[in-house]
């Protein structure tokens, strides 16, 4: 018998609280791209939990487990000096982006810490210019429920590009 | 060498003002980058390829560029670094697919010639033929068919090349200077590797090593860095060209936010702002010497140290208009965990999203717009003088006035 035969059999139906969750987790990534597409990026630091880690890391750091990220804030106050610094100091041509999540997926739920993965594409348009994809990846998070409202203890941005074009600007 | 560069816009003429000036055509034009790729890249000169971290034991391989030839980098079975182009022996094709991994030999996928570590050709898939029939020619000799190999020089755990198999060695090629300060950072205390950025710059490779040879810039453009005090146009420093203007050196200090005269001129100086987390700008001194040292080692590489950040930028360019930036970060395997995580934190001034270094990737694209519409007029280089001697401050372009100095000897230009 070769391998073929043996693959895993197809998994059981998700459950309702399950799919529920899901759906919670759609509108969340959905309202997020959102307010990214809208640059209200002041937004963004308030669905993290204060001790959170918020990264883009390249596809090929993240296989070989190394911690290097093109963009790492540990904790809050990191993500939102990240945010002072965009508005503030950093010089850069003007450009729009635009969010496309898809494929969201709860992965697991432990000790109250919901694991969640989706696709994300970001395009960017220059003032000038068509729009071309700055980054294709997923997003792998870590949630947490409080207050009845989930918030964000971790999200990872692992993008599949070798290399970014020009520059990446801002938090996808 | 030596022969003018005759190209659609006719024969290519330095401006008579000498090294104050850089015609736009040395960013775009096909004849000079080709020129540019023999005469530095695959010529005796020496060029960055990898840590020696990142392939730690015999058989672990990486891929790397010098210039645009793909070049493979692995530890042999003895422990030594040994690195050959990326290119069958036999048709052509590219042996390795894949960035890293570890393997006893090297079979290329198209007809199986396998090369031991070292790039020695030590089989051929039917040789002697099948029932009696085709095969190699008899003298065919393996010993002739290897893959083409690049002289090696591992310093302190940095790993260069050379595609001559004479020429100088490499501390000769860096200059007393230069071979001093790489030394000041590659002690032979062992590397850790943290992790790679990559970006695509579409600008002339050249223009990244002019702005690391342009301290005046940084006082103005980068406000992360003059506004939380990790960069002061005030503060002690020097720019010294070296080995006749091909590498530079840059050198300044992390002092702190003050407000001075010169940092008031400055626009974009925002003493009002404040950071949540200082954290992120604020380093432990690691150099005996207190300095933040720069040094771009042509034609390869740029090594930074700012805050507790360090890294290679290494160069790679894909044409006259674009180029490859690969940044590799490292620590030392004997330092605390503390200290990796303020690595960490203080790489987020560098890499494409990096506070610092996004800014030198929008310019440089902006530049290259700019500059491959207009060859035929020219940069101004006059700050600081108009001269090519060392500097004790970093108002100045004294570094990029010694390479062009260089650069038209090196190019017959």
């Amino acid at each position: 018998m070769n391998d073929i035969a043996r693959l895993p059999e197809r998994p059981e139906a998700p459950s309702a609280d399950v799919r529920a969750l899901c759906d919670e987790l759609r509108d969340l990534y959905d309202e997020i791209a959102d307010l990214l597409d809208r640059d209200r990026i002041e937004a963004l630091p308030g669905y993290f939990v204060d001790d959170c880690l918020y990264r883009i890391v390249s596809r090929e750091n993240y296989d070989e487990g190394l911690p290097q990220a093109t963009l790492y804030c540990d904790g809050i106050r990191m993500l939102r000096d990240r945010v002072l610094a965009l508005r503030e100091t950093q010089v850069y041509e003007p450009r729009h982006w635009r969010h496309f999540v898809s494929g969201v997926r709860v992965v697991g739920v432990e000790d109250g810490t919901i694991r969640a993965t989706a696709n994300v594409m970001v395009t960017e348009a220059m003032s000038d210019a068509e729009p071309t994809i700055l980054l294709v990846g997923r997003y792998e998070d870590r949630l947490v429920r409080r207050d009845g409202r989930l918030w964000f203890v971790e999200r990872s941005v692992v993008y599949d590009n070798y290399r970014v074009v020009r520059s990446l600007i801002a938090p996808v | 060498m030596g022969k003018s560069i005759v190209s659609e816009g006719g024969v290519r003429s330095w401006p008579k003002e000498g090294w104050t000036r850089v015609p736009y055509w040395v960013y775009s034009d096909p004849e000079v980058y080709r020129r540019e790729l023999d005469t530095f890249f695959y010529g005796p000169g020496w060029c960055y390829v990898a840590l020696d971290c990142e392939v730690p034991e015999p058989g672990r391989y990486k891929r790397s560029w010098i210039g645009e030839r793909q070049v493979v980098v692995v530890r042999g079975k003895d422990g030594a670094i040994h690195a050959f182009e990326n290119l069958c022996a036999h048709r052509g094709a590219r042996v390795v697919w894949q960035n890293k991994g570890k393997v006893d030999s090297f079979t290329c996928p198209y007809h199986q010639w396998n090369f031991n570590l070292d790039g020695r050709l030590q089989g051929v898939p039917l040789k002697r033929g099948v029932l009696g029939k085709g095969g190699m020619p008899a003298d065919f000799d393996n010993a002739q068919h290897g893959l083409k190999r690049l002289r090696v020089h591992v310093e302190g755990g940095s790993v260069w090349a050379s595609f001559a198999q004479e020429g100088p060695g490499f501390e000769e090629y860096c200059g007393p200077e230069l071979f001093a300060l790489i030394r000041r950072t590659f002690s032979g205390r062992p590397l850790k590797l943290l992790g790679y950025s990559r970006q695509l710059i579409p600008s002339n490779w050249k223009l990244y090593m002019e702005n690391l040879k342009d301290p005046y810039h940084a006082t103005l453009l980068h406000a992360f860095l003059i506004t939380f005090g990790l960069w002061r146009a005030d503060t002690q420093s020097e720019s010294v060209p070296v080995a006749g203007g091909k590498h530079g050196v840059m050198v300044s200090r992390n002092v702190g936010r003050k407000v001075s005269d010169a940092t008031a001129e400055i626009a974009r100086n925002k003493s009002r702002l404040v950071l949540e987390d200082t954290d992120t700008v604020t380093p432990i001194g690691e150099f005996d010497d207190g300095k933040v040292i720069g040094l771009t080692i042509f034609p390869s590489v740029v090594m930074h140290q700012q805050a507790n950040t360090l890294g290679m930028r290494h160069l790679i360019p894909k044409g006259p208009g674009a180029f490859e930036l690969s940044w590799t970060y490292y620590g030392f395997a004997d330092e605390p965990p503390e200290m990796t995580r303020l690595r960490l934190r203080h790489a987020n001034l560098y890499g494409p999203a990096g506070l610092v270094a996004m800014e030198d990737g929008e310019v440089l694209s902006e530049s290259q717009l700019g500059a491959s519409e207009y060859p035929h007029r020219s940069a101004v280089l006059e700050m600081g003088g108009r001269d090519v001697d060392p500097q004790d401050h970093m108002v100045t372009e004294v570094l990029i006035r010694a390479f062009y100095k260089y650069y038209r000897e090196a190019m017959g230009l």
